[in-house]
């Protein structure tokens, strides 16, 4: 028997990968919304640690990176190779810009001592506690998916390389840029809930 | 042999020029909660941005994950997923809103 | 294409694979089946002996054979293997694998090699959960809720359970994927979703609890995880966090989790009853609907393990009303099974005989719950061994005899081969009677106030405990012969013959054992699943 293909049915499984991604983040937004109606006013204070412009200049890059791996599609779909390839580098590549710039901000923190655990922390309010507790969980698991997301790229970057993706036959393609897309959803609602509270 | 019920437009191609406008568009409303939370608007700033990251969310999804050209069935599916996280909120809210 | 009589069926055909690597690597949705059924086979027999020494612990009052920590240590394990082991994969992993796709008349799942790896994932977390028993302090003592504070600071292994209830839950996650792209793309020419038998219906709904569900105890056991590694101070009140919380993540899937295992139960039960009553089952829509109805309301009624947790009033008048409404949908499966029954030329074989005791059993679990699910009776029963009967009337009593039920159906047609139903007709009794002796009596001294999880009592329940125990062995004895009678089945020279029940679903169309692509032409589909009338 020939090996069964149905492209709609790939993607269809890939929406409902996405739909228990999203469900897993809904935990922690639940959470979030729980304890921010608890401490509103200690989650104000907390989120001026925050330095929104860094959070912004992410925010930036994922909607720059969503938008080329889009545009890698029209490119498979177009038979412009090159074009494609480019495009899903330029999409790695932000995503290493946006760990770079995780990379500094936590550091940052951390050096000032803010960290879970930390003895600062523990003497704050509490509600400020919880705050850089969500602040690290939600921004850690969400680091952690931009991680699988290039490993995703990077098979399909080298996928598209070989011809393996072409214009005939691109669901792969299709289902890392949806991906993606996940990542980007998420912090879409990331951001204004963590840095933008002030 | 499946029960392929009403294939959708297999071969639609979004045109770059779409993606560009989708991701001018994204990029002005990123602007637009940034500038928003510089004015005081008190409780509605959540609000506002929340709303406002809804509509990012909704342009990610029709457009940059191609849901406007698939079928139906696929938009059902997402709007129920946010309906249900939607409903989970609100229900567990029963709880705290009245302690 | 071949003739059907020269196919190899799946058992004969190993694909080229040596001994054991032709099942631990085949992704034939019926040989991954099998892998199934062996393993949750084993995994349930550990566990009921497990239980076995529970009762036995509790057959006087004081400490007879374990002390107060190995007794906290055993329920926590039994738990953890029962639920996430046996009873949430149950069903659907073994029959839903073997028969979904045969009866939508495909050839396979929709993604076989996901398959496969589902079930790696499977054994990989059952290997953790074996593991957090016996390394590191000593097997964890929460008991399978895991509730916070308590599981944050117990001083036992709890990471490595929490991580293996983690990784067995994305197993789930895959298989329920697995299924709803199965039964959306690959449903045999005709067959629209009305046309759709019963036992698929169930598990499309199950599947969606299972990928909508299982992420948020995802998440909850992750904080866990982060809290006793990192003191994020989410479920920690020292710390500004809330434990009750804890318990609203946890039931937001573990309600749902419930009917995980009872749906596909359902399923089967709605696949047995027709056959041997030799008519169309009655009501199909209600029955289709009422279980998309159950998946649905039953997400929102996990608040009604919290009422004595000091949740609001509100909260808690508003889950118990939702709890009553979820009764309506099952109600109306039980009325249906009634009415396909009555004026049926009933044929009381092997495979009816446990159905109609799922139902006997179902309605008893179904009743008590509504005992816990209305909000000032539950104050008086709560954490009782009132709820200890209860859940194992709908788990065991439920799922546990439409698994026997299932085994009995369906074994003929997986392995062509029939068992000796006088010996299983004589298991299915003393089961049946072991059953109820086992748990009966923990309804009554739960109403008396006997606690849920205590290793010792006082001396007014010892009357009720040791019928109870006695109840235990009499049970243990019967799963015994039950399990090696269907073994021995294979003994037998004469071929069971494809269709011996006289079914009509797909499933008795194609030979048993079936061939490995199932059909040799996939079939066109004109006629309601269920219509007995040539």
């Amino acid at each position: 028997m020939e090996e069964h293909r149905d492209d709609i049915g790939s993607r269809m499984g890939m929406w409902i990968f996405i739909f228990t991604e999203l469900l897993l983040f809904g935990g922690l937004f639940l959470v979030y919304a729980i304890y921010r109606a608890d401490y509103s006013a200690e989650f104000h204070t907390a989120a001026h640690e925050l330095n929104a412009f860094i959070g912004a200049l992410n925010t930036v890059i994922l909607l720059v990176s969503s938008a080329t791996v889009a545009m890698a599609i029209t490119a498979v779909q177009k038979e412009n190779k090159k074009l494609a390839l480019i495009l899903v580098a330029i999409t790695l590549l932000m995503a290493l810009f946006f760990l770079v710039n995780k990379y500094f901000e936590w550091g940052h923190k951390i050096h000032l001592g803010i960290y879970p655990g930390s003895e600062l922390l523990t003497k704050l309010e509490r509600g400020e506690l919880l705050f850089f507790g969500l602040y690290y969980f939600m921004t850690g698991l969400h680091g952690f998916h931009i991680v699988v997301g290039m490993i995703l790229l990077t098979v399909v970057f080298f996928k598209i390389k070989s011809g393996a993706i072409n214009a005939g036959s691109f669901v792969l393609l299709e289902n890392g840029g949806l991906y993606w897309h996940l990542v980007d959803l998420i912090w879409i609602f990331l951001f204004p809930l963590l840095y933008l509270l002030t | 042999m499946e029960n392929h019920e009403h294939e959708p437009h297999e071969n639609h191609i979004t045109s770059y020029t779409t993606l560009a406008k989708v991701l001018i568009g994204l990029l002005f409303l990123t602007f637009i909660t940034v500038a928003v939370t510089g004015i005081h608007l008190g409780p509605l700033t959540v609000a506002v941005a929340l709303i406002i990251a809804c509509v990012k969310g909704g342009i990610v999804l029709t457009w940059f994950m191609h849901l406007k050209f698939e079928l139906p069935v696929f938009r059902y599916m997402v709007l129920g997923v946010f309906l249900l996280f939607a409903l989970i909120i609100i229900v567990t809210f029963f709880d705290y809103a009245f302690r | 294409m071949e003739t059907q009589n020269n196919q190899l069926n799946y058992i004969e055909d190993t694909q080229g694979r040596w001994g054991i690597f032709a099942w631990i690597f085949s992704t034939d949705h019926k040989r991954i089946g099998i892998l199934y059924l062996i393993s949750i086979t084993t995994f349930f027999l550990l566990a009921a002996l497990m239980g076995g020494l529970m009762r036995l612990e509790l057959i006087a009052p004081g400490e007879t054979i374990m002390d107060a920590q190995t007794y906290n240590g055993l329920f926590t394990v039994h738990g953890i293997i029962m639920i996430f082991l046996v009873v949430i994969p149950g069903l659907g992993a073994v029959f839903g694998n073997f028969f979904l796709p045969i009866m939508i008349g495909a050839r396979d799942v929709a993604f076989p090699r996901l398959n496969l790896f589902s079930w790696w994932i499977y054994m990989a977390g059952a290997i953790l959960a074996v593991y957090s028993q016996f390394a590191g302090d000593g097997p964890p003592d929460t008991g399978w809720t895991f509730y916070a504070p308590y599981s944050t600071e117990s001083g036992t292994n709890v990471v490595a359970a929490v991580f293996a209830a983690f990784v067995l839950g994305f197993s789930s996650i895959l298989t329920g994927l697995n299924f709803i792209v199965t039964i959306h793309r690959m449903r045999a020419p005709g067959m629209t979703w009305f046309k759709m038998p019963l036992f698929p219906w169930s598990l499309y709904a199950t599947a969606w609890i299972q990928v909508l569900a299982t992420p948020i105890v995802g998440i909850t056991l992750m904080m866990i995880v982060a809290e006793r590694l990192f003191q994020i101070g989410f479920f920690d009140p020292a710390l500004g966090g809330d434990p009750i919380l804890y318990q609203h993540l946890f039931w937001i899937y573990s309600h749902p989790a419930v009917y995980i295992m009872i749906l596909p139960a359902m399923g089967v039960i709605t696949e047995i009853i027709p056959t041997f009553a030799k008519k169309s089952i009655f009501g199909y829509k209600a029955i289709a609907l009422s279980s998309v109805a159950i998946a649905a309301v039953g997400y929102f009624v996990w608040g009604h393990h919290m009422y004595t947790s000091g949740m609001s009033g509100t909260a808690r008048w508003f889950f118990s009303f939702l709890t009553f409404i979820v009764a309506i949908p099952s109600a109306i499966k039980v009325f249906n099974w009634v009415a396909t029954m009555y004026k049926g030329s009933i044929d009381a074989r092997t495979p009816f005989l446990y159905a109609a005791t799922f139902i006997f059993l179902f309605m008893i679990g179904g009743l008590t719950g509504l005992v816990l699910g209305s909000l000032a009776t539950d104050v008086h029963v709560h954490d009782t061994s009132f709820v200890v009967a209860h859940f194992h009337y709908i788990i065991f009593g439920g799922m546990g005899f439409a698994f026997f039920a299932a085994i009995h159906y369906w074994w003929p047609k997986m392995f062509g081969k029939m068992y000796n139903e006088r010996v299983a007709n004589i298991a299915w009794l003393i089961t049946f009677v072991g059953f109820n002796v086992l748990y009966f009596p923990l309804f009554v001294i739960g109403i008396q106030g006997m606690p849920r999880r205590y290793f010792d009592y006082l001396p007014e329940f010892h009357a009720g405990h040791l019928i109870s125990t006695i109840g235990a062995f009499i049970l243990l004895s019967g799963l015994f012969l039950m399990i090696i009678n269907i073994y021995r089945a294979k003994k037998h020279v004469t071929p069971a013959g494809d269709n011996p029940w006289g079914g009509v679903t797909l499933e008795w169309q194609v030979p048993s054992p079936p061939p490995t692509l199932n059909f040799d032409e996939i079939p066109t589909i004109t006629k309601s699943p269920y219509s007995f009338e040539k």
